[in-house]
């Protein structure tokens, strides 16, 4: 892993930092399942009897600093498990670091999850003040700003309804044009632009780009590298809890995109891979690492046996493309299929469809029981697609390059 | 412009009382929420506020009055429990409502940043109203049984604020310890059970042996109902160790709520 670290401030301009991190860590103690207590009188029992806790230590951020100057739009990048929503809610104070100090230059806003805090039983109305409120604004403050909230929301007539009764899209769009209208110096946004259709993203593209000509900084995490790339004026890059990389937009794509296919056999260890550890894989391995687009994934898979583990666990697994997006994701709940832990099984995972799109594909592994995840196997294991088009006619790049997969699909006249 | 420093929690911290006075429009939010949504949901709304009390008073009499033949300070039955009702609750109802409020608002808690505190604090905004809808149909009754209370009703303002902060202390330390247990769900009922039949809400503390008057009088709301009575109906004025007793622990246990609060509220966002 290549720990460097560009000049933090990118932005010669500013004067002063608006977010400061140093050396933040934060560990999460987990207590181990016979430690856990749900009832106040067994938790009284034990104290009593003097029994001891055993605690497994996770370290979800590792002496992470940065500085993010004024007006700037950073991306926080990382997979699954890399601390980025650790950093965010800590930056957010919903959970408190473990060590090192955070300097704010003003209020922070969060868009961490829209819509929260709004009550299905009451109008519009009231879940723009309950909202507003939640999120810092003064009375005052909502007064002033509310028909420009509800314009952007577009959703004028339905003022007085329950939000209960709104269309998904509407319900969005208003708890986003609550927490986008928020003055804060600081604003917080973690991936909302999943959400909405193609021109109410455009539209917190740019009001987010409007907020940061303010002068104000806008910290964003994404899994659409696209975003990122769009609308940010530097990244982070995190993993495993390490700041990897911090610098210009490019240089820190790059690096991720690299770190796909470097870092695979890292995790090959089962005692380097996150998960509660009572089942894990001890073999994954795809049949063919070559294929072409439209043809199978067979994906082979050997888990230990752990006859002490009462319950039957179930597989998942995640296609992810060069981006890092998950473009696929495979549980076997779905399907109706579990393994009993008792002995040690052997399974396979065939994926017919969709068709992939040239280039280096890997697949995250993930073994679950009882409600919680006991491996973890990210890039399990990686295989290439050609460069070969499975439809019958082909055509000049325009023709196939949109689209994260290639569909399976026909044109009739009628 | 503020500079706001996050740094990890000590060992032991206090309530920050300039960050609970900043979020003090979040509890008038959260109150009238609650507001809202009780009146709004029962067809009956403010009809049921009144209807519950009355009925339960009802049947006190019946029981207590007619069945045990316990004795009401010379007061009549009807009037002396729906004041003691009153208060019990005022009490009864923020406890329980005070407990759920975290697990309820898990969306919030782990989503959203401002002082949790004000969760559990939010639901006296409701028991009050609930409160004061009730009051206004005691005065009905002094009026119809001919009972005037005198100028000691003015006083009545001081034991509600009592109440109130006796309830909510308790309220915070249940609403911190079921994010973690489950079974305090199973004992706040129960406990409260017992305390409406341990006070003296359906008849006068008269009626209490004197041997056993000394552990009766430990119980606060004792204290806190005779001084309710006192008001409204026309009792005696209770002992003044009790009338100290009745404001300091009040105050010891909200301001012990708070702290073991904070105490405990730094976990609540990793386990919620």
């Amino acid at each position: 892993m290549v720990l460097q670290q560009l000049p933090s401030r990118v932005d010669p301009a500013s004067t002063d930092a608006s977010i400061s991190v140093s050396n933040v860590s934060k560990t999460y103690r987990i207590l181990r399942q016979e430690d856990r207590d749900s009832y106040a009188s067994e938790a009284l029992l034990k104290r009593l009897k003097g029994k001891k806790k055993h605690f497994e230590e996770f370290e979800a951020l590792h002496d992470v600093s940065f500085d993010v100057g004024w007006g700037e739009v950073v991306g926080i990048i990382g997979r699954n498990g890399a601390g980025k929503s650790t950093l965010l809610k800590i930056i957010n104070r919903i959970t408190a670091p473990t060590t090192g100090r955070i300097e704010l230059g003003g209020r922070v806003g969060s868009l961490l999850e829209v819509g929260t805090g709004f009550h299905p039983e009451l109008t519009g109305r009231e879940n723009v003040y309950l909202n507003g409120t939640l999120l810092g604004m003064r009375r005052k403050e909502i007064d002033q700003r509310f028909d420009a909230i509800v314009d952007f929301a577009g959703t004028e007539r339905f003022l007085d309804t329950q939000v209960k009764r709104y269309s998904t899209g509407m319900y969005i769009r208003l708890a986003f044009a609550v927490a986008a209208h928020l003055d804060s110096e600081i604003l917080v946004v973690d991936e909302v632009l999943a959400v909405g259709d193609s021109e109410f993203q455009a539209k917190c593209l740019r009001k987010m780009r409007e907020v940061a000509r303010d002068g104000r900084t806008v910290i964003v995490v994404s899994h659409q590298l696209q975003t990122v790339s769009d609308l940010c004026t530097s990244a982070i890059y995190l993993s495993a809890g390490h700041l990897v990389l911090h610098g210009t937009v490019e240089d820190v794509l790059e690096e991720y995109k690299r770190s796909f296919l470097r870092d695979a056999p890292v995790r090959q260890e089962a005692t380097h891979r996150p998960g509660t550890g009572e089942i894990r894989f001890t073999h994954v391995d795809v049949a063919s690492d070559i294929t072409k687009p439209g043809d199978e994934v067979e994906v082979e898979f050997t888990v230990g046996a752990s006859p002490g583990f009462g319950s039957p666990y179930h597989v998942s697994c995640f296609v992810n493309n060069e981006d890092g997006m998950v473009i696929a994701q495979c549980d076997s709940r779905v399907v109706d299929f579990y393994l009993d832990p008792a002995t040690e099984n052997e399974g396979r995972l065939l994926i017919r469809t969709p068709w992939l799109k040239p280039g280096a594909y890997t697949a995250d592994l993930f073994l679950h029981a009882g409600g919680r995840a006991t491996d973890i196997w990210e890039q399990a294991c990686h295989f290439q697609v050609l460069p070969v088009t499975p439809y019958p006619h082909p055509t000049t790049p325009d023709g196939t390059d949109h689209g994260v997969v290639f569909p399976d699909f026909d044109y009739s006249q009628s | 412009m503020p500079t706001i420093v996050i740094t990890p929690p000590r060992r032991f911290s206090l309530p920050k009382v300039a960050d609970l006075w900043e979020a003090r429009e979040v509890l008038y939010r959260f109150g009238a929420r609650d507001v809202t949504l009780r009146y709004r949901q029962t067809a009956l709304g403010i009809v049921w506020v009144v209807l519950q009390p009355l009925l339960t008073a009802l049947v006190f009499v019946l029981v207590f009055g007619k069945v045990a033949h316990l004795s009401f300070g010379g007061a009549p039955p009807m009037v002396f429990i729906f004041t003691g009702l009153l208060a019990w609750n005022l009490f009864s109802g923020i406890i329980p409502r005070a407990q759920g409020s975290l697990i309820s608002n898990r969306d919030l808690v782990s989503k959203v940043f401002f002082p949790r505190m004000l969760v559990p604090l939010a639901v006296v905004y409701s028991c009050l109203i609930d409160f004061l809808v009730s009051t206004v149909f005691l005065v009905v009754l002094l009026v119809v049984y001919g009972v005037n209370p005198g100028y000691a009703v003015l006083v009545s303002p001081v034991w509600t604020l009592m109440v109130i902060l006796l309830a909510s202390g308790i309220g915070m330390v249940t609403a911190a310890l079921t994010v973690r247990y489950r079974d305090v769900n199973y004992f706040v009922p129960f406990i409260l059970q017992f305390l409406l039949y341990a006070s003296p809400i359906a008849y006068s503390i008269d009626n209490v042996p004197a041997k056993y008057r000394f552990i009766y009088e430990l119980n606060p709301l004792t204290w806190l109902l005779q001084e309710f009575q006192w008001s409204f109906v026309r009792q005696p004025f209770p002992h003044w160790w009790e009338i100290g007793a009745s404001i300091i622990v009040p105050v010891v246990v909200f301001v012990g709520g708070a702290i073991i609060f904070e105490q405990m509220e730094r976990g609540f966002a990793d386990v919620i």
